[in-house]
């Protein structure tokens, strides 16, 4: 009789591990003590020792899948014997493939809810899927499939709030159906890939969100020597075109976030949501409240098409007249206060964006340079990032990246 | 509204359903000449003589059997044990002629009597004298239990348990008697069977009755108020027959359950709580039901001993916190 390979806990706070790789293949022989799986944990990534020897009949959950604590991950038994007849484990969250991710169904409208329809064929083998009462019954009502839903419980139980996150994430994240009305509308715009969320990232968002509940913010300034940009924009004017500061700040945020696509990311609940496209999302302060149009493919524009469709965004916005699409997506938004004389602030991030850019005035500073005090057009940018996607470390690399594109804009074209 | 101790609210009740049913008279050690062991029935004897206000000999068997035999000539005794722990010796006469009779005569014989008394823990009262005896009397068919916590509900319910037909068991609390609360001013009477919401919340529903209530429940509820938690605290007042509409109005709102009671875990009352809402509100559970209660050996005599037996604070908001999965 085979002996079932089951996931052990190796954290005590871990309800479900991601097989990240198997290290023996089915066939391979296997000695008890030896390590036969690596498994990341809500802490790091630990071996799996086989607890029995015998030959590796059959991986049930295979490298990059998720399963619970308990669930039967393998067979191990004599090379021939036919395993229980056992289908794959209930919890396995769907292969988080290592290669190019699975693209997530694209979420639909919010209206109606599909039909109810009954779990996938995900009959229960060692362990089954648990969920409280309550769960199990809004999942039907919702038509919601519980098999993908992490469970938050003890013993990975689906309650109620994760069943809301479910049923929240896709909403939040879900780009509008329709385009806008970008003129030059250039290529193919790929759809958001739905990346796993690690474990660790989990336990960050988890306790982050305790401290900081909603979107946990963090913040980092950085000072910008604008003196090549405000160049440029003179040079522009003398070719009778209209580039203004914010202008080359905004394309020099969507090329930094090209270049640097970690930070074009979005929490959406279980899930992250990696995007493909740059939409740049601009605050216009208008009559009683603020909204932020977005620029999209901004990376792709040159700056005076950026210059003016600000403009023109930002005029229709004053007259309320924008379209739900033209400030729906994006996951980054550009706040200027600069124009107020505002040195520098700190913005709240505009949900489910993961940063948002604070930009001060521009003015001649004394900074020292080789050692000389010279006068620089100085600029501050303040980064508020979202603490469950982004870290610290992405954020500086990106603001860094970002700097060096505004005090040498010659990289902007090139 | 008045305000007036637990005693004085039921000193009032059996006054006051004394002078309007002259069927009515008090039994029991110590409650004419006295004026109860507990002040209870301060000046009734005064007030209504000795016919009607009955200092009983050391024998609650005795004096139990003879309130049965008064209600079966159709009389309304209230039968006054001076602690439910004394009772016990009583038990022959509640539990096999007071809640039968009616049954046993094929309906030609009524029970119309209170057994009325302390219940649970004093203090430093020990093994003998600290139980929490409430479940025992629920479980008999023919038998109504009420423990009220507040003044006002003691007063109401009392006057209604009076007036009742059938046996009613009324469980008082000795750490209650000085306990004072608003009492309605004038004539007024609560229904047996309605539990009362004695705060309202969203987020978990804490059920209980008796002394709990004012001792730990609406404590703990004020300190999970503090960290953001909103406790709905039912206070059923009627152990026997249960409030289900109101727990289940309150589940359907929370999806979350604790339940706290002073006597054992072990076949306690809140047993039956929790079954009837894992029966009939399953869809509406989001965690399993916590029940918080003494803990399953007799109180100890030590006074450092006695919070540990008992629930308190401490763990009831050890439970709602697992109830939501904190």
């Amino acid at each position: 009789m085979p002996n079932a390979i089951l996931l052990p806990a190796l954290s005590p706070t871990m309800s479900e591990g991601r097989l990240t790789k198997w290290l023996k293949k089915e066939g391979d022989k296997i000695s008890s003590g030896d390590a036969i799986a690596e498994v990341e944990t809500d802490k790091s990534n630990l071996e799996i020792e086989a607890s029995d020897s015998g030959v590796l009949l059959k991986i049930v959950v295979p490298g990059g899948a998720t399963a619970p604590i308990g669930g039967v991950i393998g067979w191990i038994g004599k090379a021939g014997e036919a395993i229980p007849d056992a289908p794959p484990p209930a919890a396995a969250a769907p292969a988080a493939a290592p290669a190019p991710a699975p693209v997530k169904a694209a979420p639909a409208a919010a209206v109606p809810p599909p039909p109810p329809k009954k779990a996938a064929p995900a009959p229960v083998a060692a362990d089954r899927l648990r969920a409280s009462p309550l769960a199990k019954k809004i999942a039907e009502t919702q038509g919601l499939d519980l098999s993908s839903v992490p469970g938050s419980g003890p013993n990975g139980r689906i309650v109620k709030r994760d069943v809301e996150e479910a049923l929240a994430a896709p909403k939040a994240s879900g780009k509008s159906a329709g385009r806008t009305i970008i003129r030059s509308a250039p290529g193919v715009r790929q759809p958001p890939d739905s990346l796993p969320i690690s474990n660790m990232r989990k336990v960050i968002a988890q306790r982050l969100g305790e401290v900081k509940p909603g979107v946990p913010h963090f913040y980092l300034t950085i000072d910008v020597e604008m003196d090549q940009a405000l160049k440029l924009r003179e040079e522009a004017k003398s070719q009778d075109m209209k580039v203004s500061v914010n202008d080359i700040i905004v394309k020099a945020t969507a090329i930094a976030v090209r270049r640097f696509p970690r930070i074009n990311q979005i929490f959406a609940g279980d899930h992250i949501e990696q995007l493909h496209t740059v939409d740049v999302g601009v605050a216009v302060a208008i009559e009683d409240g603020l909204i932020t149009p977005l620029i999209r493919d901004a990376d792709q524009k040159g700056l005076a098409e950026i210059g003016e469709e600000v403009r023109e965004l930002a005029e229709r916005a004053k007259k309320k007249a924008l379209k739900p699409e033209e400030y729906t997506g994006g996951s980054i938004t550009v706040s200027n206060l600069g124009m107020f004389g505002i040195d520098s602030f700190i913005a709240v991030i505009n949900p489910p964006h993961s940063a948002i850019l604070a930009v001060g005035k521009v003015e001649p500073k004394v900074v020292v340079r080789d050692n000389q005090m010279v006068i620089r057009q100085m600029m501050s940018i303040t980064l508020s990032g979202d603490h469950r996607v982004i870290d610290g470390a992405v954020g500086a690399q990106y603001l860094q990246e970002l700097r060096g594109l505004l005090e040498h804009p010659l990289r902007l074209v090139l | 509204m008045a305000e007036l101790a637990y005693r004085d609210a039921l000193n009032q009740a059996l006054a006051e359903e004394m002078a309007r049913d002259p069927r009515v008279f008090l039994m029991g050690e110590e409650v004419a000449r006295y004026d109860g062991a507990y002040k209870v029935s301060k000046g009734l004897l005064e007030k209504f003589g000795s016919a009607r206000v009955v200092d009983a000999p050391i024998s609650e068997l005795g004096f139990g059997g003879l309130g049965v035999g008064a209600a079966m000539a159709g009389l309304r005794p209230v039968i006054e044990m001076m602690t439910w722990n004394f009772a016990i010796l009583a038990m022959d006469q509640i539990v096999n002629s007071a809640a039968k009779l009616r049954h046993m005569s094929g309906g030609q014989l009524r029970c119309p009597i209170v057994f009325r008394g302390p219940n649970g823990a004093g203090g430093r009262l020990s093994s003998q004298h600290s139980q929490a005896l409430e479940a025992n009397y629920a479980h008999f068919p023919g038998l109504k239990v009420i423990a009220p916590c507040t003044p006002a509900d003691a007063k109401g319910l009392l006057k209604s348990a009076i007036r009742d037909d059938n046996p009613v068991i009324f469980m008082e609390a000795e750490l209650l008697y000085g306990v004072k609360g608003e009492v309605p001013e004038g004539e007024y009477t609560i229904p047996i069977g309605k539990a009362d919401v004695k705060r309202e919340g969203s987020d978990v529903t804490i059920i209980t009755w008796s002394r709990m209530l004012t001792a730990h429940v609406l404590p703990a509820a004020q300190q999970l108020a503090e960290a953001g938690i909103n406790a709905e605290v039912i206070d059923l007042r009627t152990i026997k027959p249960m409030d289900e509409e109101a727990i289940a109005a309150s589940v359907k709102k929370t999806n979350r359950v604790v339940i706290v009671e002073e006597g054992w875990g072990y076949a306690g009352f809140g047993g039956h709580v929790a079954d009837f809402i894992s029966r009939e509100l399953f869809d509406d559970l989001d965690a399993p039901v916590i029940r918080v209660h003494g803990l399953d050996v007799n109180m100890s005599y030590a006074s450092n001993h006695e919070p540990l037996i008992q629930p308190s604070v401490g763990r009831i908001i050890e439970a709602v916190n697992k109830v939501l999965y904190r």
